[in-house]
């Protein structure tokens, strides 16, 4: 187990690294890899059970990222934990790699292929439920977008994971309010966001998701028997960096060099922060 | 034929299926409302705990099948072939075929066997947009025996598939089911020399009618069931095509993009072979029965064996 500074830390590493990688591309979901860094952070440095030298380890916790443009976080996170060598992250989307910007599973821990919105959670609930059927100890967490909760297959798959009493299942939300166009509420409005799980039939608690003590102990906390799990995790989208936080247009954005330079400085800041804690 | 068939194909899966997964439990079902229309109730009755039922839901049938693939089970996901393979392609085309999940995909009803429910029930695109992704076998069964060595191999294979099974019995293509079967293998119903017939699914038993209907006028057709559209037996359909130099293909689909455009592309460096693609018309069809519509756009035996005569002379 790391301790709460130590994962904060990390997650400050791994944006660091994603703006690198993204940086380096040309291309990429800033905005939406940030918003997200810490739950997956939280995810794979703390709550799962994973080997990243057995990807394929019988009762391993899974991890399905339904918003798959965040991609590049996922690849910078999977590489630090070692499910392949950091040197690959320079490959990413270039010509012949595996590090597509979408999720693919030629990548050793990456289980399904996502990056059209709305299928992650109905994947999940198939996963959760041959878990069920297979007596398998293991939880399944899924990471959506709200923009993507417009996707009526969403809601096929929320009403389906009550229906067959998945408490092996946590669905999370990444709520960071904005999509490429706006704000999600402008977009298409969904709020109240939890009055609807729980109308649905889901366990629900709202959290600060970029909060990493938070985050830790509300992803630990088991589901209640027989009763799915969502968290709606408010979030900023572009955490960390002051020019790129709450604005639309970094959701697939790419920094300058003089943006970068500024941004590299600002979690260099953060982490110098946390040293002195 | 002797005594006419009364046990659609349907029933042949289901019979199949019952046998398979009472050998294997990680053979499993999941339908979408659609466990009648499947003839899946027996199997539902015999093996509840191997049948999960998503409700009207395709999209969520076919995401829920991969997930459970994923985790080492062996899903057959039954559902009308027109919902099946346009609601839920993009869950077909991501989860399945993408993520290389072995998930058989059963389109029932499939074609224009819901008749005079009309064009929200027919599924003329199927092949056309199922033969277009990659990763994924593309399936027509001619008879209920076919649809028995059929589903006995998919019970077993590792590679995501699509099969179309139409609703009503047909009329047997084979006198039982021992012959050899294998996916992605053409099998020539009826040697001939003057022409081709290569049908696919409820058109194969048409194809083998105008062959008879012709042998009578001194004309020798050949009858090629390619119940595989993916992986698509090239050479036998080139071989065809070269010993009669005439090809007639015939499908219960869209004369766009299915099994005719399938030929075409397999002959399209032959020389001089003339090939016809009959099928149904790219507009909204009249309202009928399979075989009222087979009579009315010329696919029943009798308009077949009329279309090869005229080819010949």
């Amino acid at each position: 187990m790391m301790e709460i500074n130590e994962l904060k830390k990390k997650a400050i590493e791994i944006r660091k690294e994603t703006l690198e990688m993204i940086y380096n591309a040309k291309t990429g979901h800033t905005g939406s890899d940030l918003s997200c860094t810490d739950i997956l952070v939280a995810l794979y440095y703390e709550v799962m059970n994973i080997d990243p030298k057995n990807p394929e380890m019988i009762n391993r916790d899974q991890y399905i990222q339904s918003k798959g443009h965040a991609a590049e976080v996922l690849w910078t996170v999977l590489a630090n934990k070692g499910f392949f060598e950091k040197a690959e992250l320079k490959k990413f989307s270039q010509y012949g790699s595996r590090l597509i910007g979408h999720p693919n599973n030629k990548v050793a821990g990456v289980e399904m292929n996502t990056g059209s919105l709305g299928h992650g959670l109905s994947v999940s609930v198939g996963i959760a439920l041959a878990g069920k059927m297979n007596g398998d100890n293991f939880h399944i967490y899924t990471l959506m977008g709200d923009g993507e909760l417009a996707e009526g297959s969403i809601w096929e798959g929320a009403m389906a994971a009550a229906n067959f009493g998945l408490d092996n299942l946590t669905a999370i939300i990444d709520r960071n309010g904005l999509q490429i166009t706006g704000a999600s509420e402008d977009v298409m409005k969904m709020e109240s966001l939890k009055d609807k799980w729980i109308a649905f039939g889901w366990e629900v608690q709202e959290i600060d998701g970029n909060n990493m003590e938070i985050l830790v102990d509300t992803l630990r906390k088991p589901n209640k028997t027989g009763i799915p799990k969502m968290i709606i995790a408010h979030t900023i989208k572009g955490k960390g960096i002051s020019f790129i936080e709450n604005k639309a247009n970094w959701h697939h954005k790419v920094p300058t060099e003089d943006e970068m330079m500024t941004a590299l400085s600002e979690l260099n800041q953060q982490l110098e922060e946390l040293k002195n804690v | 034929m002797s005594k006419k068939n009364t046990i659609a194909n349907r029933q042949a899966m289901c019979e199949v299926l019952i046998e398979e997964a009472k050998e294997n439990s990680d053979v499993i079902v999941l339908t979408s409302d659609s466990r009648g229309s499947a003839s899946l109730a027996k199997f539902a009755d015999q093996l509840p705990a191997q049948l999960i039922e998503v409700g009207i839901a395709e999209q969520n049938l076919v995401s829920i099948s991969a997930g459970m693939a994923h985790m080492g089970k062996r899903p057959f996901a039954a559902s009308p072939a027109c919902f099946l393979s346009m609601r839920s392609i993009e869950q077909i085309k991501v989860d399945v075929a993408y993520s290389n999940k072995n998930v058989k995909l059963v389109g029932i009803s499939g074609g224009i066997s819901y008749g005079a429910l009309g064009m929200t029930h027919h599924s003329l695109q199927d092949f056309a947009v199922t033969r277009a992704i990659p990763n994924l076998q593309v399936l027509v069964p001619a008879d209920r025996h076919e649809t028995k060595k059929m589903f006995k191999v998919l019970a077993t294979t590792n590679i995501p598939a699509y099969i179309r099974l139409g609703r009503n019995p047909v009329e047997d293509c084979y006198p039982d089911d021992s012959y050899e079967f294998e996916i992605g293998k053409a099998i020539t119903m009826t040697d001939g020399t003057d022409l081709v017939f290569i049908a696919a699914g409820e058109t194969v038993r048409q194809a083998m009618d105008a062959s008879l209907l012709l042998k009578k006028k001194g004309i020798s057709a050949k009858v090629l069931n390619l119940h595989s559209l993916k992986p698509f037996d090239e050479l036998a359909v080139k071989k065809a095509a070269r010993e009669t130099g005439r090809v007639i293909s015939v499908e219960e689909h869209s004369i766009y993009g299915g099994l005719g455009a399938a030929v075409a592309e397999s002959l399209s460096e032959e020389k001089g072979i003339v090939h016809k693609i009959v099928g149904l018309p790219d507009e909204a069809l009249v309202t009928g029965t399979t075989i009222e519509l087979f009579k009315h756009y010329g696919m029943d035996g009798a308009s077949l064996a009329e279309l090869g005569k005229k080819m010949v002379e």
